[in-house]
Parts: C-alpha cells; structure tokens; sequence
C-alpha cells in the first residue's frame, strides 16, 4: 500500500472492465487520431484568423477581399473534417483515461457542456459570413462582425479543452477547484494555449502554400495583382514567424510544466523535436529567401513537419502517463482492495448471523412489506390510508379485498388513486389479504 | 461513487442528455437519413424534366439543392455538435456508465465513426459540387449516383446505432453473450429499423414540403408540382410507418415485459406505453392528411400549417426516445449497472458500510447529529441526483409532497419506509444503495430542504470536497 502523503488526493476506483484492445493499440490509435483531429483544427482556427487579417486588408484593397474569400471557403471544409476526426481521439481518451477525463469535465462542466452550443453557433456564424459575402458587400461592417464573433469564439473554445486536459493530470488539484475559471488559472494552461495559437498559424501558412500553389490553382483570373509567389511567399513567411516565435512559446511550456512529470526521457524527445524544428526553419528561410516554387524542398519540409509533430504529440503522451503513474499505481491497489471488501460483503449477506433477528416471518407479512408498507402504515396515514382504517372494510370479505389489489378503484377524495398489482397470483393475493385481514392494526 | 457528480439543480441531468439526444435524433433521421434519398429523388426528376423542359428541370434542380443547402448547414452544425454533444452530456450525467459502455462498445463505436467519417465526406462532396454538376449531363447522371452512395450511407449509420442501442436496452443480453454481435441479433432491432426507416422519411418529407413552400413565391409555375411530389413522397411513406410502428408496439412489450420483474413494473410501463400509441396514431394521421391535401390540391396547401406535421414529428420521435430510456431503468447497463452508476454487485458492501464511507468525494465517514444533514445532502448526492433535483425538474421534496399531501411537514419516518423499499413500488427507481444510517440522513435531508429550500450546487460550481480513504 502507498502512503498517500498528502491526504487531498482523492482515489477512486477503476472500472472493473478489460479495456477493448491492448493497451499500447489503444495509445497508438488515440496520438495518431488526435494529431490528425488537431491538424483541421489547426487550419479551422488557422484559416478564419488569415481570413478575419486579409477581408480587413480588403477594405482597401480589393484584391486582398479576393484572398479572404478564397481562404473562407477552405475553413468550412476543414472544420467539418474537424469534427468527425475528433471523434475518434475522443473514444480512445474516454477508454484510456476514464476516471481523469469524466472527473475533469465534471469539474469544469458548465464550461465543458457549453461547447456544444457555442462551437455550433460558432460553425453557423461562419456559414453565414461565407454565404453573405455579395450580400452584405456593401456593409463591411456588419460582414466583417459576424467573422469577429466567429474568430472570437474559436480563439476561447480552446481554453476550455485546454484547461480540461491540463486538469485532468493533476488529481491532487480536484479537491482545490472550484469550476471553470479556477481550473483556467493552473500553471501551464495559457503556454499551451499561445503554443497552440502559434501552431495554428504554422501549420495553416504551410496548408495555404500547398494550396494555392497547386498547379490547377489559378491566380490571374482570380486576382487583380496578387500573383502566384506572392502568395506562395506570405503563406510561407507565416509559416516561418510562427515556427519560430515557438522557440519562444515551447521552452515557456515545458518549463511551466509541473515537475511531477518530467522525466529524461521526454526531455530527450522534446529536444529530439526541437532540432527538428531549428532544420525547418532553416530550410523554409532558404526557401523564401531563393523564391523556389512548391518542389523537392517543400516535400522535405512537409516531412521535417510531420516528424516534429509526431515527436510532440509523443511527448505529450509520455507527460501524461509519467504524471499519472503513480495516481494509477494508487487506484489499482485500492480497486483491488475494493472487490475484496465486495466479496466479504457477499459472504456476510450469506451468513445467517447478519440476517435480521426478527425469525420467520409469513409469506403475506413479507408480500405486504414489499409491496404496501411503503404506502400503508398501521396506524398513520401515509400515501393510503391507515391499516386500521382500512383493514376493516373488507372484514369478511377476502374476495372484495383481493379484488381491490388487483384492481382499485377511487373512494377518499383528498387521498391519490392506488396503483393496482395485476401482476400477483393467485395464491400471492390470497396470502396477503390472509394477512392483512389476520392481523390486528391497531 | 467514483466521480464529482456534475449536477444541474433546475433543470437536472436528464434533461440535458435528453434536449441533446433528441435534437440530434430528430436532425439526424429527418436531415441526414431522409433528406438525402429525397433530394436525390427530386434532383433525379429535374433531371428527367429536362429532357422535356430544360427551365422546369432547371427549377426542379434548384429547388433540390436549396433543400439540400438546408440540410447540409443544419447537419454540418448542429447535428453534427449534437452527436459528440450526447458523450459529452451523458459523460457528465452518468460518467460510471458511459465509462463502462465504452468498454463494451468500443468497437461498434469505431465502426460507427468511420461510417460517419464517410458519410461527412459524401455529403460535403455532393453538396459541393452540385454546381458543377450542372455542366453537363454526364456529370449530372455521376452526382445523382453519388446522391445514392450517401443515402445508402446515411442509412447505414442509422442502421448500426439502432443496434448499439438495441443492445444497450436488452437486459441481460450483455452479460450473457459480451458480444455485440448479440446487438444485431436483438428481437428488437428489425422492428425498430423497419420503424425508423420509414419516420425518417416522413420526416424528411414534411420538412421539404414547409421549406419548399416558403422559398417558393405562390406565383411560381412549379410550385404546385413540387409541393405535389413532396406530398406524395409522404403519402407514400405512411403506410410503411404505420406499419413500422404496429410492429414495433406489438413486438416491445413481448420482449420486454418479460424482463420487468416487479408487477408494477409493467403496470407504469403500460402507461407509457398507451401515451405513445395515441402520440403514434395523431402523428401518422397528421402527416396522412397533410399527404392527401398535397397530393390531390398543392395550391390549396396552407403554408403555415405545414408547421404542424414537422413539430408533430419531432414531438414523436422525443415520445419515442424517452419510452426507450424509460424501459432501460433502473438500470444502465441490463443487471449490472443501476442507473445512479452503482454495479449491482457493488450494493451488498454498500448497504452494509455505507456509501459515503466509500466515496472519495464527500467530506464525511461516520454520521452524528452533527454533521447530519451534511450527510444527507451527500447520499442524496450519490444516491438520487442522477435523476433528481432538490427543487427543480423531478424534486424529490415536490415528488414526496405529491404523496404525502403539504398539510404537514414531511414524516422522516415515513419517507424512511418509502425508500427502504422504493424500488418494488416503483420500479424504475433503483433500490435504496446504502445503510440505515445514510436512509436516516437522507430523510432529514428532504425535510430539512423542504423546510428550508436550498439549491444543491453541482462540483462545477461549488468544486468537490476530497477524503483520504483507507485501504
Ligand atoms: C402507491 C401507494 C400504494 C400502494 C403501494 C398500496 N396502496 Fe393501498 N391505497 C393507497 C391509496 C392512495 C388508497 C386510497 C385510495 C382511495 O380511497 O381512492 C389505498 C387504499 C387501500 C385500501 C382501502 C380500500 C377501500 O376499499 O377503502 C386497502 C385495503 C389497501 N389500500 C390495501 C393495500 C394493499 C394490501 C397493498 C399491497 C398489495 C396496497 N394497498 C398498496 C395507496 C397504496
Ligand atoms: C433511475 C433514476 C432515479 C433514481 C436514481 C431515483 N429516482 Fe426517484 N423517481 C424517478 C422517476 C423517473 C420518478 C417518477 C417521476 C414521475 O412520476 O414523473 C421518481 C419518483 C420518485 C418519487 C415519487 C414516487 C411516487 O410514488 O410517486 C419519490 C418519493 C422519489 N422518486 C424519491 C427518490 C429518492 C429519495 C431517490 C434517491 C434515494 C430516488 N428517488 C432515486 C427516478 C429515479
């Protein structure tokens, strides 16, 4: 048994069922699924931002209007595409992490219930901003407030999973909270959150190069002035000032990471991704720099990127395990010493010693305390009437009394009607009405 | 037990999963499942009608895709945050139990997800390149064969959840077959697809009809065409829903009853059960009637009572989930799992040490005088705020009030009878899970609480308290 040193760490219980897969399937499907879900976040968050800065831009120039437009008609793609893959991220955290994740929402539930409205109202607001752009050009105003509320509401609602995910590695903070906004001040969720903000805009400028410079993508019959490696090239500088603006952000996360789960091992994959991340930007400065075309250095970089990622999406998994490894360790023992207290209950509930002292009692007694003690008492009124006022009435008369069980019918006014039990045989109704009529109420 | 239990005191839990559960139901069937072999029905005659008149073709089309557009931004909003919106409500009102279902489903969830993935792509495809369909009519022929591909998966998906909650309501079947094979092999689960199927369309229908309608001037040539082949597209689903539904109702009880081990068990589902089929025949005569003037006089088609039918529909389908959620209680999960997420086998230990003893979250061990009616508002947490509230929808102080009359304060003693025995006079509630002592703290508790009214905050307000339990 481990002591638990500090008593405000509450240890619940498992669910005492196998898991559905091997435990080391169940990681894989849920880093991959979940790197997959945040990269069309990424580019949802991503996309409306560039869309909110170039319809801005666009009030002067026309061109930039253009730009906008064709941005917003990426997000309500890949925020449909969002969506459903996060389903997947979502099943495998529920299984794996059962008692952290359900204890966290319901921590911060009003919060975490909220998304469901505010993200649909946000995704409605973004239909309407894509779908009122002729209408509404000539109150810009008004067009370009609808986008506002909609960017706003993507730029919050990462908070909330944010500070969900951040609450549930730390079990000894659960007894200190006090809902949402308590939980929103731990260390470590607002470096996440500019880490994530940043990434976004990496990840998006990346996405918007490869689309507009496919080769189908035709820029002279869509803008005025802007041209193909001018756009190539903004979307690739983002790309770059976002990259390297997390040489700030990354460090500023992973020291405000509480100790309890840092060990060597994520430090070296974290480094492992840093160098990583100074090799793109290397190469995406060259890139910019020789004004190359989409080409074999692009692909390097695609590459370099998705190596980055999966090594931060493996770090953050092994933070997560490190953190709650000896919580885990806590709640295993105490689950087992749980069903061993279980079985011996079971055991007591057998032995005759614990069995009510009352001796035998008559198959009726036991059928009327099942059955109408909750509403018939001896000598008060409670739901029905008393026994003693309503024993009486069918004084002789067994077969009027096991009719009435069966079936009642309406006499006091001021009481509710009785529910009727059709369901008792014969011999049931019998030996209760024996018993009802036997005894004295009074 | 093993969780700060989320608590809304007004509204309460179940409210919550159910405004989900059936805003999603009613988007999902009637959007997604219907709406997608209806407009592809109507894109398909428009393109038929254009052989003949390429403007009333052209009409026909645009009308499609409008009803189409519909669908697709309430799907790829609403319905589609609704879906995750049920884990997240059910999480939180039942986190013991959604726990334990992903277990089991883990599989059939995933299956499910990647139909949805598809689907999600299907309809985006189809909606997307609608325009460019129009081009020519080769590309017209290839997008109303993809207009089949996504109903046949809309379908699919539904098909798949109807037996994950087939299953989830047998039972027993669970744990005697773990499978969830057993889910499609459910007595249920053909009567309830051959019962959706044919609602959803209806659904669909009344909605196209309301929506056509209204973005149809009076004036419009095609208009009393189209309110005429939408009208007759319902006409021809009510039959089948009819007889989708007789099916259903015979075949429910016969399966279920069975299970219902406490006479008065049945006696309230009957109940209920006589609600939904008055609630069946008003719905399917509304959406005959509405048919019939649609079919045979489309101009005379009044507007604004198209209304009626769609809010009917939904008001039936709610009807409907909530006699599904009434047949699971008092149980989750079928004989393992009572629905204040307490395993049956769980009970014997609780009974006998208490349940408070056991919980990490509650602040007391041992009751005394003291610290009582702290450790009433606890069990009555455990025990009774998965479905009730202190004061607002489903009180337990009004529900004993309604028994017990209001002229005197509440008895403890008589509430101590009642829910010592509550489950066998009321079958849906589950057995009283603690000891004598709890039982004891819990009455004072009501009475205290309809002395004095106190709003009982959930954790995500007031934040839980932590005990150190012995091991
Ligand atoms: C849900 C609460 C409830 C339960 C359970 C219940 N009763 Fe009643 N009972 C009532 C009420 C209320 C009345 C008064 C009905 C009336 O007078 O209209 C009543 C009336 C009666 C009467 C008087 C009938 C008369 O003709 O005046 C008898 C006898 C009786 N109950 C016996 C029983 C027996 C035996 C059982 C168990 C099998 C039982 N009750 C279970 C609520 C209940
Ligand atoms: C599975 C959900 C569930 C749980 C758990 C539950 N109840 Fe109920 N209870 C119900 C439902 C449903 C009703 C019926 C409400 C109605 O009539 O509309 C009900 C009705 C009642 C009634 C009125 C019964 C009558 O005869 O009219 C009382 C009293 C009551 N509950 C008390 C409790 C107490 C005390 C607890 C906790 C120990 C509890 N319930 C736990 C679901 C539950």
């Amino acid at each position: 048994m481990i002591n638990a040193v500090i008593t405000q760490i509450p240890v619940p219980k498992d669910i005492p069922l196998p898991l559905p897969l091997p435990e080391w399937i169940l990681v894989a499907i849920l880093i991959f699924s979940f790197l997959l879900h945040i990269l069309f976040i990424n580019l949802m968050v991503g996309g409306s931002i560039l869309t909110f800065w170039y319809e801005w831009k666009g009030l002067k120039n026309k061109d930039h209007d253009k730009l906008a437009r064709e941005i917003a008609a990426t997000i309500t793609v890949n925020k449909s595409l969002a969506v459903v893959l996060g389903v997947a991220p979502l099943l495998s955290i529920n299984v794996l992490y059962t008692l952290y994740f359900y204890s966290s929402n319901a921590l911060t539930g009003n919060m975490w219930i909220s998304i469901v409205p505010w993200v649909s109202v946000a995704f409605l607001l973004i239909y309407l901003h894509k779908y009122s752009w002729d209408k509404l050009a000539e109150n810009k105003t008004l067009h370009l407030s609808i986008l506002a509320l909609g960017v706003f509401s993507f730029l919050m609602i990462p908070f909330i999973f944010l500070t969900n995910i951040n609450l549930m590695l730390f079990p000894e903070k659960w007894g200190e909270v006090q809902g949402f906004f308590s939980a929103l001040t731990l260390p470590n969720v607002f470096p996440r959150y500019f880490h994530f903000i940043t990434a976004c805009l990496a990840i998006t400028g990346v996405f918007l190069a490869v689309y507009f410079g496919r080769k189908s993508y035709n820029t002279e019959s869509k803008f005025e002035h802007i041209t193909k490696a001018d756009l190539q090239k903004s979307m690739l500088t983002l790309a770059l000032a976002a990259t390297g603006f997390q040489f700030i952000f990354g460090p500023l996360l992973f020291l405000t990471l509480p100790t309890k789960g840092v060990t060597w091992g994520l430090f070296w994959v974290i480094l492992a991704g840093v160098t990583v991340a100074v090799i793109i930007l290397l190469q995406l400065w060259k890139m910019i720099k020789q004004n190359e075309t989409i080409g074999r250095r692009f692909y390097l970089i695609l590459g370099l990127f998705t190596i980055l990622v999966a090594f931060m999406g493996t770090g953050r998994h092994m933070y997560r395990e490190s953190a709650l490894k000896t919580h885990k360790t806590m709640m295993a023992e105490r689950t087992a010493a749980h069903w061993e207290a279980v079985k011996k209950a079971h055991e007591n509930v057998l032995m005759p010693s614990v069995q009510t002292g009352e001796g035998t009692i008559s198959p009726g007694e036991a059928l009327f305390k099942n059955n109408c003690a909750v509403c018939h008492a001896a000598n008060t009124r409670l739901v029905g009437p008393s026994m003693a006022e309503a024993a009486p009435v069918y004084d002789g008369n067994i077969e009027g009394l096991k009719q009435w069980i069966k079936k009642p019918g309406r006499k006091r006014m001021d009481y509710p009607a009785m529910t009727g039990f059709p369901n008792l045989s014969e011999q049931q109704l019998t030996d209760i009405s024996n018993f009802v009529l036997q005894k004295d109420w009074n | 037990m093993d969780f700060p239990l989320f608590h809304l005191d007004f509204m309460g839990n179940r409210l919550l999963v159910a405004i989900i559960a059936i805003l999603h139901v009613v988007i999902n069937h009637s959007l997604a499942v219907g709406f997608a072999p209806l407009v592809t029905f109507l894109e398909f005659r428009g393109y038929q009608k254009k052989q003949v008149s390429p403007e009333e073709g052209a009409a026909w089309d645009e009308t499609a895709r409008k009803l189409l557009f519909t669908a697709f931004i309430i799907t790829t909003t609403v319905g589609a945050l609704t879906g995750v919106g049920i884990w997240f409500a059910a999480s939180l009102a039942n986190p013991a139990s959604l726990g334990s279902l992903i277990r089991v489903f883990y599989f059939a969830w995933f299956t499910e997800w990647i139909i949805f993935v598809l689907e999600v792509v299907f309809i985006m495809i189809y909606f997307l390149t609608w325009k460019r369909s129009n081009e020519n009519p080769k590309r017209k022929r290839k997008h109303i064969l993809f207009g089949l591909w996504l109903s046949i998966f809309s379908w699919l998906t539904m098909a798949i959840i109807v037996a994950i909650l087939g299953f989830m309501m047998d039972p027993g079947s669970w744990i005697n077959h773990k499978t969830l094979f057993s889910g499609f092999t459910n007595p249920i689960y053909f009567p309830q697809l051959i019962f959706r199927t044919p609602i959803a369309m209806m659904m669909a229908g009344c909605i196209a009809l309301l929506i056509t309608a209204y973005i149809l001037k009076r004036g419009n040539p095609y208009r009393p065409g189209l309110l005429k082949h939408i009208s007759f597209w319902i006409l021809l689903w009510t039959p089948v829903a009819a007889a989708g539904a007789f099916i259903y109702y015979w075949f429910i009880p016969r399966s279920m009853i069975g299970n219902l081990p406490v006479a008065l068990g049945t006696q309230q589902f009957q109940d209920w059960y006589d609600s939904l089929l008055t609630v069946m025949i008003v719905v399917v005569s509304i959406g005959f009637a509405v048919s019939i003037l649609g079919t045979f006089a489309p101009r005379r088609l009044p507007k604004h009572l198209l209304f009626i039918p769609v809010v009917a529909s939904i008001l039936f389908l709610g009807t409907f989930e909530r006699l599904r959620e009434f047949i699971r209680k008092p149980y989750v999960i079928g004989d393992y799992m009572y629905a204040n997420g307490i395993l049956v086998e769980e009970y014997p230990l609780y009974q006998q040490t208490g349940l408070l003893k056991n919980s990490p979250y509650s602040s007391v061990s041992e009751i005394t005088d003291a610290n009582r009616l702290k450790a009433g508002e606890e069990v009555f947490n455990l025990a009774c705020t998965r479905c009730h509230t202190t004061h607002g929808v489903n009180s337990v102080v009004n529900r004993f009030e309604r028994m017990y009359g209001t002229e005197n304060p509440l008895n403890v003693e008589a509430m101590k009878v009642y829910m010592k025995s509550m489950h066998n006079v009321r079958y849906y509630m589950p057995p009283f899970p603690g000891n004598d002592m709890e039982l004891d703290a819990l009455a004072w508790y009501i009475q205290h609480q309809q002395a004095e009214p106190k709003p009982l905050e959930g954790p995500q307000i007031k934040g839980v308290d932590v005990k150190e339990i012995k091991y």
